[in-house]
């Protein structure tokens, strides 16, 4: 087996799924012959050539009506979208159409897409390129929201979304993209989607998180198992549909939550899960749910990036406060 | 970079300052049958009598279906209504020109498209009585549903037709929609991808020179519609939507192109919006009587009629029989539509995904209670 990093999982990925399956074509900015400019494609227009590996335009809001197109007329397109800062334009191709098409046709018309666009900071890029919008895309019934968070999850579910009869945006941690290798097995095989991943057991508070705030959460992890905390770490993997079960369980094994996104506070994802513990999980709580999560503020630019992006002491301090809370 | 310093020079130099391109501006406008009837040019071949007539009963059945779903409107028995009236030919042109294998984006002015393509006329009235069901056409089973959110169906077009060409298909598809559709991003972003990828695909913008209450004066400071193809390497056609022979045609002309290869087309069908844009709107508010009893002089049935009859293929009986067979069929349609099978309101989540996700079990069961409880 080969040690591939997260970006070479999903390139992977992307081979697999089109070798498998002629319909499965790619499309995106500079995803030919420059190969993606995280090298997500790179090669992919060698194998498969530049009829399935299609250079666009730059125009967002037709990647994703293209690929609508495509879909509904029995393609699965695999769009890429270069930063989730520049996918705000598609919002109204996958609120309106993507995921609505089965259903406003009773599913004579489907639409199995796939939008994948690289999110988070910590790269030092530019203004718009740090961004963890995924709440927004968490609001649109009849879409899933995939995140992976570490080069298996990231091979595993992308076949998963591809293979998926039904729309998905898929957000690729790209602070993850080379940071960490592990072993992953071309084997085609697929991960559930909907389903949370327990990355650690633990009996004293459920730490709920995704994409790469998983890296700094198991950090913390690590610190307070030190301290004789003994932290459940879940990746949700797929935020919607959420497998809440998975989480609410744990919850009311360790009766304590905190729940971390690299997203702003406000409307992010954590509060979805912080209201259904309140409606499911009140009598198991042993203290108030917390949330550790970027400022409240616009993604500063790259200088006072590590003050914005939760870190793994701030994940680990919000944990101490909650195991003294009670 | 460095400047050449050979012969080169010489060249680079002759392009520094003013410079004048020409610019390639050419828009055909397309018109066979004027308002009053008389023909100008030879016709083309498709249009011998026969075909005329059928034509003109399918604009006919339009405006009788338009009628009709004004009418259960106005009794509460239909949800609000996009008028096509006045603008039949465009649609019947449109559709008339395709093969049943191609595939139809329309907007939602387009009933007459729908109903020469296969959708029943109880299909439609169930899309605007509010119920879902009414997209799952048994007809044309590829053809897209209407499109609200204005020209946001551009891009599908091009996704259609490019999944034609992968296929090597035979094969095209046709987009409609309106005057303002053409002043959105998704308009021009859709052209300039077909346009690059000179897939087989046809725009139709169906100039009504209405967009609700804004005119198209307001809506670009382009002269014609039909221009705007050219600034994305694409043909631009201009036609006279009133004429069906026009649109037909020119429609066919761009869908020959299309499957020879040679890429898009869009087509600007002048038109008037004879009615109001809904039956939710009222157009007296922005828009002078006088000009729409203007417009009511070239409207595109009394042409055809008019031609017809000075053929000796039309008269009185004739358009009193086609009159009463429309409104028998509609009459049998409505019975269809308000007798339409009750429906439980559980299939809110049966088409939401392929398969109804665990998280939605708790919702699901929720609306079951609340049913029980009713
Ligand atoms: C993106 C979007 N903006 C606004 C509306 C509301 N709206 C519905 S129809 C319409 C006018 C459309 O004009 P035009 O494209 O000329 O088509 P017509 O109604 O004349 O057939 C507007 C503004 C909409 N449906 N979609
Ligand atoms: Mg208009």
């Amino acid at each position: 087996m080969t040690e591939r990093s997260l970006v070479e999982a999903i390139n992977l990925a992307l081979s697999r799924a089109m070798t498998e399956d002629e319909s499965v074509l790619v499309l995106g900015e500079d995803v030919g012959v420059d190969g993606g400019v995280f090298r997500a494609t790179a090669g992919l227009i060698d194998r498969f050539g530049a009829e399935r590996v299609r250079d666009t335009p730059i125009s967002e809001a037709v990647i994703a009506g293209v690929s609508v197109g495509l879909a509904a007329a029995g393609f699965r397109p695999v769009a890429e979208i270069q930063f989730m800062g520049f996918s705000l334009t598609v919002l109204d191709q996958l609120v309106n159409h993507a995921s609505r098409l089965r259903n406003r046709t009773q599913g004579r018309l489907t639409c199995p897409m796939v939008l994948r666009a690289p999110y988070g900071g910590g790269i030092h890029a530019l203004e718009h390129h740090s961004e963890s919008f995924e709440a927004l895309f968490t609001h649109i019934p009849g879409l899933r929201v995939v995140i992976p968070s570490s080069p298996r999850r990231a091979y595993g579910l992308l076949l998963a979304a591809i293979r998926d009869p039904d729309p998905v945006v898929f957000f690729e941690p790209k602070r993850l993209y080379r940071l960490a290798r592990e072993e992953v097995a071309d084997d085609g095989e697929a991960l559930p989607l909907d389903q949370c991943v327990t990355l650690r057991n633990g009996s004293d508070l459920t730490v709920v998180t995704w994409g790469a705030m998983c890296h700094d959460t198991l950090m913390a992890a690590k610190t307070l198992e030190d301290e004789g905390i003994e932290a459940e770490v879940i990746d949700v993997a797929t935020l919607r549909p959420l497998d809440f079960a998975t989480i609410l369980t744990s919850v009311e094994k360790t009766g304590r939550c905190l729940i971390v996104h690299e997203a702003v506070m406000t409307g992010g994802f954590g509060g979805e899960i912080a209201a259904r513990l309140a409606e499911h999980a009140l009598m198991s709580l042993l203290a108030p749910v917390k949330r550790v999560t970027a400022w409240d503020t616009v993604v500063p630019y790259p200088r006072h990036e590590s003050h914005f992006i939760p870190s793994p002491a701030r994940i680990a301090a919000a944990a101490r406060e909650i195991m003294e809370f009670a | 970079m460095v400047p050449p310093t050979d012969s080169k020079a010489n060249d680079a130099e002759q392009s520094i300052g003013n410079v004048q391109l020409d610019v390639h501006l050419r828009i055909r406008r397309i018109g066979y049958i004027d308002a009053t009837g008389k023909v100008h040019g030879a016709l083309p071949e498709f249009a011998d009598t026969q075909e005329l007539i059928r034509l003109y009963r399918a604009m006919v059945l339009t405006r009788v279906f338009d009628e009709k779903a004004i009418a259960l409107q106005r009794t509460g028995r239909l949800g609000t209504y996009a008028s096509s009236l006045g603008q039949e030919a465009t649609p019947v042109g449109v559709a008339a020109a395709m093969r049943s294998d191609d595939v139809l984006l329309p907007s939602f002015r387009e009933h007459g498209a729908q109903l020469w393509r296969g959708v029943s006329t109880e299909e439609l009235l169930l899309f605007w009585g509010g119920d879902e069901r009414g997209n799952d056409f048994k007809g044309p089973r590829e053809d897209f549903p209407v499109s609200v959110p204005v020209a946001s169906h551009a891009p599908h077009a091009v996704g259609v037709a490019l999944a034609m060409r992968l296929r090597g298909e035979d094969r095209a598809a046709v987009c409609v929609f309106g005057d303002g559709a053409t002043s959105k991003g998704d308009f021009y972003e859709a052209i300039n991808l077909a346009g690059v990828w000179r897939l087989p695909v046809v725009f139709v913008a169906t100039n009504n020179q209405w967009a609700i209450s804004v005119p198209r004066s307001a809506q670009t400071a382009a002269e014609t519609l039909a221009q705007k193809a050219i600034a994305a390497g694409v043909e631009g056609v201009l036609v006279d939507g009133n004429d069906v022979v026009s649109v037909r045609a020119a429609v066919e002309t761009a869908l020959a192109k299309a499957r020879a290869g040679d890429g898009p087309t869009l087509i600007e069908a002048e038109t008037y919006r004879l009615g109001d844009h809904t039956t939710a709107d009222d157009a007296s508010r922005y828009r002078d009587d006088a000009e729409v009893s203007a417009h009511w002089k070239s409207e595109p049935l009394s042409r055809l009629r008019q031609y017809l009859t000075d053929q000796g293929a039309w008269d009185h009986d004739d358009e009193e029989a086609l009159l009463a067979d429309c409104a028998a069929q509609m009459e049998v349609a409505t019975e269809a539509y308000l007798a339409a099978g009750p429906w439980s309101p559980e299939a809110i989540f049966t088409h939401l995904y392929a398969t109804l996700p665990a998280d939605y079990r708790d919702q699901l069961a929720a609306l079951k209670r609340e049913m029980i409880n009713d």
